[in-house]
């Protein structure tokens, strides 16, 4: 019966996807509750940032300039046809520290750093090196785990953070120097127009819940990634895929809840 | 199955028969469904996580091919315990990691990677890291994989002295069966989960069981056939008996 075969690959893939978001959130309250060890010992967290945060600055500074030249070029067209190029530098500075700085830097930081924390804990499962730390009495959830968690969600708002600087730096050189928009309107309407604790403050708090989520995905996969070759590629392009869609679908919901009634 | 204190006792079958299932049983990373282990007058299964890590300091397990840490040096690799459990000065780490490494010959290595080792000498260092504290029992998960005739009679002879030095118990699960009958003291076989002979090495060359026989003596068919059960030879090769 091919209806009833349906229904059954429908229900144990649901089955499956329950049981799996489940596991992934005791994961996540495991990491938080073995967190204190990795305060204790912040070089931990160092090492860690240094490999998550400073290894992504190359992608991130390149895109978030091209992305800003983008927008410049862009929004120049558009605010031209109602003669308001002078608004050029707002529209930069908003649909940047808004939208595009957080969901575009952490899609990036999803594939650069997601996916190599998920490679690199999948191989370490694959290789023993977790079970052994587990024989040496050594939680390797307090030990792995934990650091890479705070290093992703530190990093993530400061790497958006700088991706936004970096793309409306982008938008003024397109906009101002290239275009010829005036530099005086460029700078005091976005001083103007961009408010601190709506705007930036908001931007912030999204980086830093799109941080979290990534960083979470990314471990878990890795955690869970069956300890074969395949199974580590799996997890890996897992990571990549959930994250983004994560990203993408929390970013409206926080979107909506942040700006949707203003 | 009991592991008599300073004794060296080897875990012998064929690939799928349990036995390192059964080491992880000792270590504690899977619960037995029946049955259970005592180790140091506590039943494994029965302890809660914090209880389960105080017993596995005692405890030592080198895994088949070392599982060192690869982000960490050769020096790093056997301080990470002493780092982790104890609250020594750092001076004292290193003289205590140089003496280990010194002990298994490897001190000249202490900055090197794990990427720029070989397979021996990576084992070496495991050695080196699971007896970083002294554990009152060190398992060994096939200590002699893959590795060459030299290597193969050092990490033999390191495994049997340190046993001596440290007065612990060692439980080898091991296919080596020449190289493992040199060192140990008792060897237990297994085959589908249980245990099919047991004696000392002398009680083991000299026994004519079956199973025994044709294992020691690496012989192709006896009552391991060669053949994995199948179907009907020439009925898979559709042929047909004459006159039919």
């Amino acid at each position: 019966m091919p209806v009833a075969k349906s229904v059954q690959t429908i229900g144990r893939s649901s089955i499956n996807a329950v049981w799996r978001i489940g596991m992934a959130t005791r994961f996540f309250f495991l990491t938080l509750l073995y967190s204190g060890s990795s305060f204790r010992r912040f070089h931990l967290i160092v090492k860690e940032l240094f490999s998550t945060g400073v290894m992504s600055l190359i992608i991130i500074i390149v895109a978030g300039l091209f992305v800003g030249m983008v927008l410049g070029l862009q929004g120049y067209e558009t605010l031209k046809r109602y003669g308001s190029e002078s608004a050029l530098g707002v529209m930069v500075a908003l649909g940047l520290v808004r939208e595009l700085g957080p969901v575009v830097a952490a899609l990036l930081f999803a594939s650069r750093a997601g996916s190599a924390m998920t490679a690199e804990i999948g191989l370490m499962k694959a290789t023993e090196q977790i079970s052994a730390m587990e024989m040496m009495a050594v939680n390797p959830i307090a030990r792995i785990v934990a650091p890479r968690f705070w290093a992703g969600v530190i990093s993530m708002p400061l790497l958006a953070a700088l991706f936004s600087a970096v793309g409306v730096f982008g938008g003024y050189f397109v906009g101002v120097v290239q275009i010829g928009v005036d530099e005086g309107s460029f700078w005091s309407q976005m001083q103007a127009a961009v408010d601190f604790r709506h705007d930036i403050l908001n931007g912030v708090i999204k980086s830093f819940a799109f941080g979290m989520v990534v960083t979470v995905i990314a471990l878990y996969e890795g955690y869970d990634a069956p300890p074969t070759a395949e199974g580590v590629s799996g997890a890996t392009t897992r990571t990549v895929v959930t994250s983004s869609l994560a990203i993408l679908m929390l970013d409206f919901i926080l979107t909506a809840m942040m700006f949707g009634g203003s | 199955m009991t592991f008599p204190k300073g004794k060296l006792i080897a875990i012998m079958g064929l690939s799928g028969c349990g036995k390192t299932t059964l080491l992880r049983h000792i270590g504690g990373a899977l619960k037995p469904t029946s049955g259970h282990v005592k180790f140091d007058g506590q039943i494994l299964h029965e302890l809660d996580q914090d209880g389960l890590y105080a017993i596995r300091r005692k405890m030592g397990m080198l895994f088949q091919f070392g599982a060192l840490f690869t982000d960490m040096s050769v020096y790093d690799n056997v301080a990470f315990q002493m780092r982790e459990h104890t609250d020594l000065p750092e001076q004292i780490i290193r003289d205590m990691v140089l003496m280990k490494l010194h002990a298994v010959g490897l001190r000249g290595t202490q900055n090197l990677m794990p990427s720029e080792l070989s397979g021996g000498m990576a084992r070496r260092v495991a050695l080196a890291r699971t007896v970083a504290l002294d554990p009152m029992l060190i398992m060994y998960d096939e200590p002699f994989a893959g590795l060459d005739p030299i290597s193969l009679t050092v990490v033999g002879d390191l495994i049997r002295s340190l046993n001596d030095a440290l007065g612990a118990t060692s439980i080898i699960v091991t296919h080596d069966v020449q190289e493992s009958l040199k060192i140990v003291d008792y060897v237990y076989f297994m085959a589908g989960g249980v245990i099919v002979a047991e004696g000392t090495p002398d009680e083991i060359r000299a026994s004519d069981r079956d199973f025994v026989h044709q294992f020691v003596h690496g012989e192709m068919d006896g009552p391991v056939p060669f053949h994995y059960p199948g179907g009907e030879y020439r009925q898979d090769l559709n042929l047909q008996a004459k006159g039919s």
